[in-house]
């Protein structure tokens, strides 16, 4: 990748309404370079709404900046430009086509209308370096809707790569996953992370407690907390909205928000 | 971005390491493939079929193969691209109007006027928009390009407000009807119901001769070739697999940063163009284009040989449209009037039972027969999915 700027997303006054109903309601956050952000929240917080505007599928007031470069207002296609990638929690990988196809065609947005005439010949670098990446090298040629679960979430993970996002907005990555699958793509998630910004919705919480290393808590459209995972932990809004009822996790160990 | 340079020359030959099918056949082996696919379709349609059929059956192949042109456009479109174009007959009856009228006015020779403008005889003189089509050089690429801008014009209207689906189908379908209706009112300029009749000559050559007859049915055999040999390259190339990520999930690929918009409007204006060729086509093997031959039916018959062919594949378009095309003649031929059951009947049964069509039952027979190498490699054994996730580990 040429483009190798790390850059951080900042969220202001973000207000998302459908008909009068306010599902983000002023939502600023900041999320800094190289960070892997939880955004955390009992159903209908926000989380993916929140995503959806920052990624133009849904209209949104306020602002959104991915480095230096204003989100809100430009089409998705644009957006995605820039450098931001999402998945959303239901794989929306191209089932009819191959591993390398579907990777191939995620590399390929700003291809001239002449290389698209033309046949692919071989495996292009950046999607073979995904191909390794995220673990599917053996399986380059299998037809994508014949994917374990998991494997179909690594490849979405592995289109995001090859499409040269700098900004991953995961939505669910690991549900209905088995418990090496998560292991899996936690580590895949550090990997990303070394020259990227990530930022996961997730419901997990042990995966959360392993792999965050920012929280914030999202709740009826707005921040409820932010910190390490042991400062959110800690917040006793938190344990009251998010998980129910007060004290709930016990004690956390120190260190573990490394 | 390190833009995607194609693979140096030398491997150009080498078999690329995936294909566009899964299962990987070589690149070099599917080109032999289908060159000798296209050297068995050429011995048919240029030795085999002129020496065993009559003038009059060949003429009737030649009429099929004009429909076969129109399936390869839509198979382009629809197959691949998801979109139902009901209204293939505009694009059609485009090309086939400019190139009757170019014949009609050289029919009628320099400075004439077609037969059927001075039977209504209420003009002094040629309208103004016929008067280009005197020129060769101004009729012959309109029949392609009309189409094509005119697919421009809506495609560009219609796919960025994202409509699709029915709706697509029911806008284009309208568009016959609306084309149709234009026709016949402006009876005085465009032969009305009758349309453009009595075509004699075809650039110096009558029409009438059974030698130039074939000379047609030659340059359409020629024709379709050389639509199908696009359509491949179209389909096997990264825009044909943009394309098929386009159609199943159009929404995914725009978060790619694709405009799919644009990508649509390639397929429905190149499937506009192969319609407006074969119109051209149709006229002087036919010698004859009419409302009745462009309007909502017979749009809805070129989508039915697709589907019956199988409309992702790039042959089954092809061998359906004249499948259907043959049958209707020869049944119709036979038992009048029933053809029209018969064909609804048809539709109905291939979009319930077999939406790949007749090119289904081939591969799936194909797959029968590779079975169990086929699920060696498809589907791995646990110790290779383990491995896999080892990797991901890293």
């Amino acid at each position: 990748m040429s483009d190798d700027r790390l850059d951080g997303l900042s969220v202001r006054d973000v207000r998302v309404s459908f008909d009068g109903f306010t599902a983000v309601d002023g939502v600023s956050l900041e999320v800094p370079a190289g960070d892997i952000r939880f955004l955390i929240g009992p159903n209908g917080a926000g989380k993916t709404t929140l995503v959806d505007a920052i990624t133009g599928l849904v209209r949104a007031t306020g602002s959104v900046c991915f480095g230096d470069q204003e989100l809100l207002g430009r089409p998705v296609h644009r957006i995605s430009r820039l450098g931001i990638g999402r998945t959303f929690q239901t794989s929306t990988i191209f089932e009819e086509l191959s591993v390398v196809q579907n990777l191939d065609i995620a590399a390929g947005a700003r291809r001239s209308w002449a290389t698209l005439a033309r046949r692919r010949r071989g495996i292009p670098d950046e999607v073979a370096a995904a191909l390794e990446t995220v673990g599917l090298t053996g399986r380059a040629d299998q037809l994508a809707g014949t994917l374990a679960h998991g494997q179909k979430q690594w490849l979405e993970i592995g289109m995001l790569l090859v499409q040269d996002a700098r900004l991953l907005l995961l939505d669910e990555p690991v549900a209905g996953m088995s418990h090496e699958e998560r292991d899996a793509t936690g580590a895949l998630l550090e990997t990303v992370s070394r020259d990227r910004t990530v930022v996961v919705i997730e419901h997990d919480m042990d995966f959360l407690r392993r792999f965050a290393r920012s929280v914030t808590v999202l709740h009826a459209g707005k921040v409820l907390s932010e910190g390490t995972v042991a400062q959110v932990q800690a917040d006793p809004r938190v344990q009251e909205v998010y998980l129910g009822h007060p004290v709930d996790a016990g004690p956390v160990p120190s260190g573990l928000e490394a | 971005m390190t833009a995607v340079t194609p693979a140096p020359p030398s491997t150009a030959g080498a078999p690329a390491p995936a294909d566009i099918a899964p299962g990987s056949r070589s690149g070099g082996r599917s080109r032999l493939r289908a060159a000798a696919g296209f050297a068995f379709g050429a011995a048919l349609l240029f030795a085999v079929a002129p020496l065993a059929l009559s003038d009059f059956r060949l003429a009737l192949l030649a009429k099929y193969l004009c429909v076969a042109m129109v399936a390869v456009g839509i198979g382009i479109a629809w197959g691949r691209g998801g979109m139902l174009t009901l209204g293939q007959g505009v694009f059609f009856g485009l090309g086939g109007y400019a190139m009757a009228m170019h014949l009609k006015l050289a029919d009628a020779g320099p400075g004439g006027m077609p037969d059927f403008m001075q039977l209504y005889g209420q003009l002094d003189e040629l309208p103004v928009w016929w008067r280009p089509f005197a020129s060769p050089w101004f009729a012959l690429p309109a029949t392609v390009l009309l189409p094509m801008a005119v697919a421009f014009g809506l495609g560009s209207l219609v796919f960025r407000r994202r409509v699709r689906g029915a709706y697509f189908a029911i806008l284009s379908q309208a568009l016959a009807a609306a084309m149709v209706i234009l026709l016949i009112g402006q009876q005085g300029t465009t032969g009305g119901t009758n349309g453009l009749t009595d075509i004699q000559g075809f650039f110096g050559y009558d029409l009438d001769d059974p030698v130039n007859q074939r000379m047609v049915y030659f340059i359409i055999a020629g024709v379709l070739l050389a639509l199908l040999a696009l359509a491949r390259q179209l389909i096997h190339s990264r825009y044909g697999e943009l394309l098929v990520a386009v159609r199943d999930s159009e929404e995914r690929v725009r978060f790619l940063g694709y405009d799919p918009a644009s990508v649509k409007l390639v397929a429905y204006v190149v499937a506009a163009g192969m319609a407006g060729l074969a119109g051209a086509l149709f006229v002087p093997a036919v010698g004859i284009i009419s409302p009745a031959l462009i309007g909502i039916v017979p749009s809805i018959e070129f989508v039915i040989g697709v589907a019956v062919g199988g409309r992702a594949t790039l042959l089954g378009p092809v061998l359906g449209a004249v499948a259907v095309a043959w049958a209707r003649t020869a049944l119709s031929e036979r038992f009048p009037g029933t053809w029209t059951y018969l064909q609804g009947l048809l539709f109905v049964v291939v979009v319930a039972f077999l939406p790949g069509g007749l090119a289904s039952l081939w591969a799936l027979a194909r797959r029968r027969d590779a079975g169990p190498e086929q699920s060696r490699r498809g589907w791995p054994a646990p110790a290779r999915r383990r491995a896999s996730r080892a990797e991901a580990h890293r």
